[in-house]
């Protein structure tokens, strides 16, 4: 066991835990964002640097701080580690860097885009941003291109975590796509325009934390947050069959597999779960899912108004006198004081 | 009088390339040496009094890492050359295995026993696929003499040498990245720890160094770590090559003994023998395209009026406010009529063609940069932009994978540190600097 201090508040974790995972463990507003990795996926992680926390002590045994910031997913925690992250000023200025590092060659398309409302660049950005860009060149551009009949592959959107090349790597069978080229011209593709065509391809969908990989049978049938998470399983002979139904009316409007608290699936689903049984007769119905995280989705189906509202209002006593506050920059948020 | 030369002792010598000549010349002693009279603990130990540090770049001690060599029981180990030379500037390992290609080979065996690697393998870079051949017809003639292969020398040491070429990537001299593309996949570096001493190449513990570092082990254990050690300067022993390039009347390859005063490489007759046209110095590049550029006041004397030395602690003296780094020994000199601007903007460009695109700041961050240096030139930049880029450089440095993130943001900020002037000059007057060298001398811009 090791004892690590996150943000002045200790907890003790098995040895080999991640910093991120003591934080996760830990949990409420120490615990940093994530883009790149996946609890359910091996060596997922350290690519966004979104993560990044100082360590001002090492161990116990060595008690010097490391020289640069760590990617906390990646680093595991030490006998009597000390670690910042909202302390640091450093860390959000870092981080900040980093979001607007992400969004230099995003399209920004939230109002096209699928996956606007769950997705977690915006989370980030809205959480750790700044207000506006400072890049004024040309953005990178790339074709949509389809990979297999239901998935779309958006790469203008992506911002290369590898989780979706992970996840190929490790839940499907037989390896075809990976990452071409290099640096800001690298792209994900399959093997020259392979399909990709297993059981679990779907669970790419999932997995993408922004709208680069789009599920076609629900591309711009609704916007998320006019749909409903509902909880539903069946008895599946491939997968788990747990899986998450979203609902407009009456109609099920797409599948997916259920996520945690830091979006991350929990069960694989089979492609058959998630783009053929979109009946609620193919479904036994668990009950309504709570989105926990500040989304829009949990803020039109959840939070009641009131409890909204004094979100709101408490923000507003914490903000220099004049200063406004807008729904939509965090506002869910009572740490953002931006 | 000329320095000691340990490397480069014989590469004037007419057929070196061959085993024959080599040995003549005293070739594969060392490697005797160390099989018939010494045991690996004691190379190791040799190297570890040699206070030999890695030639790559970084100037970690090699004894050091080598004694960090995981030795679990029946786990392969392996010994990686580093001949992905691939730092702007730099052309010394090119030079000495094209020349010497048995110094390299000589090395690899000898480290190899030293590190109880069976196998090793010479990670070399697309371009020098000429090289690769010079080096695997070394490797040829040192296996028919039973210098590689079963029993070497009778000594009962068995050792297999590769060669491997690179597809021409900077980011593959990076270990880790070096590694993975020696695995055949996609040349990204690693996520540290662990580092390639406990799991490296196919998972197993592994050293890798650099060509000069491993070539270096041939004359200590010739002549003694003690005495390697005696050459140089404090923490700073031994020769060293440097790639000399730039504006300088004699540019090339040379030998020095660490510790020679900047001053006397840059101008003395038996280095590089001044700067080319009888210009003036205006910055130099000390160690390879990635360390901090420093203007001729600073690369010749240090902020304390020291006179400064060709050594890994001199060159760093004052940090990055007013030092640079030794690096891989690319010695770039820059006359008065550079344009540091310019310059910057041709590193700039580098960094980003060559960025893996895996971590989020190197992959926006370099390109960015380029794309606001390009801007500047064109002369269309704002005072803004040049605040802007040493923000984006503070956000990369240290927040990477690797260290290109590193080596992208120093230039950089050294740039801007030390010639702002210059850049706002562009910002001002950018549209009429059309041919540089003349703008330059109509203003009289340089201060020197």
């Amino acid at each position: 066991m090791a004892k690590v201090t996150i943000d002045g508040i200790t907890i003790e974790v098995p040895d080999g835990t991640t910093i991120l995972n003591a934080a996760r463990m830990i949990g409420g507003d120490i615990v940093p964002p994530t883009m790149c990795y996946h609890s359910k996926l091996k060596t997922s992680g350290g690519y966004c640097r979104t993560c990044l926390v100082k360590v001002s002590k090492g161990s116990e045994k060595d008690p010097r701080p490391m020289p640069k910031p760590v990617a906390s997913c990646r680093t595991t925690v030490m006998d009597g580690m000390e670690v910042q992250n909202l302390l640091s000023p450093e860390v959000l200025e870092a981080r900040a860097g980093v979001v607007e590092f992400l969004l230099a060659n995003h399209p920004l398309d939230c109002p096209v885009c699928d996956q606007a409302g769950e997705c977690d660049l915006q989370n980030l950005a809205y959480e750790n941003g700044k207000m506006g860009t400072r890049y004024e060149f040309q953005k990178r551009e790339f074709e949509k291109i389809d990979i297999g009949d239901k998935i779309q592959l958006h790469m203008t959107r992506c911002i290369l975590c590898y989780r979706c090349v992970k996840t190929a790597d490790q839940v499907t069978d037989g390896r075809v796509h990976g990452v071409l080229n290099r640096g800001d011209v690298s792209e994900i593709s399959t093997y020259i325009q392979n399909a990709i065509d297993n059981d679990f391809s779907g669970n790419m969908i999932d997995v993408c934390p922004v709208g680069a990989l789009t599920d076609k049978t629900f591309r711009f049938k609704s916007r998320v947050w006019y749909t409903k998470p509902v909880d539903a399983h069946r008895d599946c002979p491939k997968c788990s069959g747990k899986v998450r139904l979203w609902y407009k009316g009456e109609e099920v409007l797409r599948v997916t597999g259920r996520k945690d608290q830091y979006g991350e699936v929990q069960d694989w689903i089979c492609n058959d779960c998630r783009f053929e049984k979109k009946k609620t007769s193919d479904w036994v119905i668990e009950g309504p899912a709570h989105i926990q995280r500040d989304s829009v989705i949990s803020a039109n189906h959840y939070e009641s108004l009131k409890a909204l509202k004094a979100t709101i209002d408490r923000q507003r006593k914490s903000l220099p006198h004049g200063h406004k506050t807008t729904l939509g920059h965090g506002a869910l948020d009572p740490n953002n004081t931006h | 009088m000329a320095g000691k030369k340990l490397l480069l002792e014989n590469d004037h010598i007419e057929g070196i390339r061959s085993l024959r000549v080599y040995r003549q010349h005293g070739g594969y002693q060392s490697l005797e040496k160390a099989l018939k009279q010494m045991t690996p603990e004691q190379i190791v130990e040799e190297v570890k009094t040699s206070g030999l540090r890695g030639r790559g770049g970084a100037g970690f001690p090699t004894g050091m890492k080598w004694s960090f060599l995981a030795k679990p029981e029946g786990v392969a180990r392996y010994l990686v050359c580093n001949a992905d030379e691939s730092e702007p500037g730099t052309f010394k390992d090119r030079y000495l295995m094209q020349r010497i290609p048995h110094l390299l080979i000589e090395g690899m065996i000898a480290s190899s026993f030293a590190l109880g690697a069976r196998t090793s393998y010479i990670y070399i870079r697309g371009e020098y696929f000429y090289v690769a051949r010079i080096l695997e017809q070394a490797i040829a003639e040192a296996y028919e003499a039973g210098l590689l292969g079963k029993n070497i020398l009778n000594s009962g040491f068995d050792h297999d040498c590769y060669v491997q070429v690179g597809a021409g990537a900077y980011i593959c001299g990076e270990e880790t990245a070096l590694l993975e593309s020696l695995e055949g996949k996609r040349g990204n570096p690693r996520i540290k720890p662990p580092f390639p001493a406990v799991a490296g190449l196919y998972g197993c513990p592994t050293v890798v160094n650099n060509v000069e570092t491993i070539a270096a082990v041939v004359p200590i254990i010739r002549d003694g770590g003690a005495a390697y050690a005696s050459i140089g300067v404090g923490k700073s022993t031994g020769t060293k090559l440097i790639s000399a390039s730039g504006h300088l009347n004699k540019p090339g390859v040379y030998e020095i003994e660490l510790g020679v005063p900047v001053e006397e490489f840059i101008y003395s007759d038996e280095y590089c023998g001044g700067i080319r046209n009888g210009k003036k110095l205006k910055a130099v590049v000390a160690g390879g395209s990635s360390v901090p550029i420093l203007p001729a006041d600073l690369i010749l004397k240090t902020a304390n009026g020291e006179p400064r030395l060709m050594s890994y602690e001199s060159l760093a003296d004052g940090g990055f406010a007013t030092g640079t780094m030794l690096g891989s020994g690319g010695f770039i000199a820059m006359d008065e009529d550079t344009s540091i601007v310019k310059n910057l903007w041709n590193f700039s460009r580098f960094y980003h063609h060559e960025s893996c695109g895996q971590c989020s700041p190197c992959r926006e961050g370099t390109g960015w940069m380029e794309k606001i240096l390009h801007k500047i030139l064109d002369g269309n930049g704002t005072l803004a932009d040049v605040d802007l880029l040493w923000d984006i450089q503070s956000k990369i440095e240290g927040k990477t994978i690797c260290p290109l993130g590193d080596a992208a943001a120093w230039p950089v900020a050294s740039a801007i540190r030390h010639f702002r002037k210059e850049f706002e000059e562009y910002v001002k007057n950018g549209k009429n600097i059309r041919d540089v060298k003349h703008y330059y001398r109509l203003n009289n811009l340089v201060e020197v």
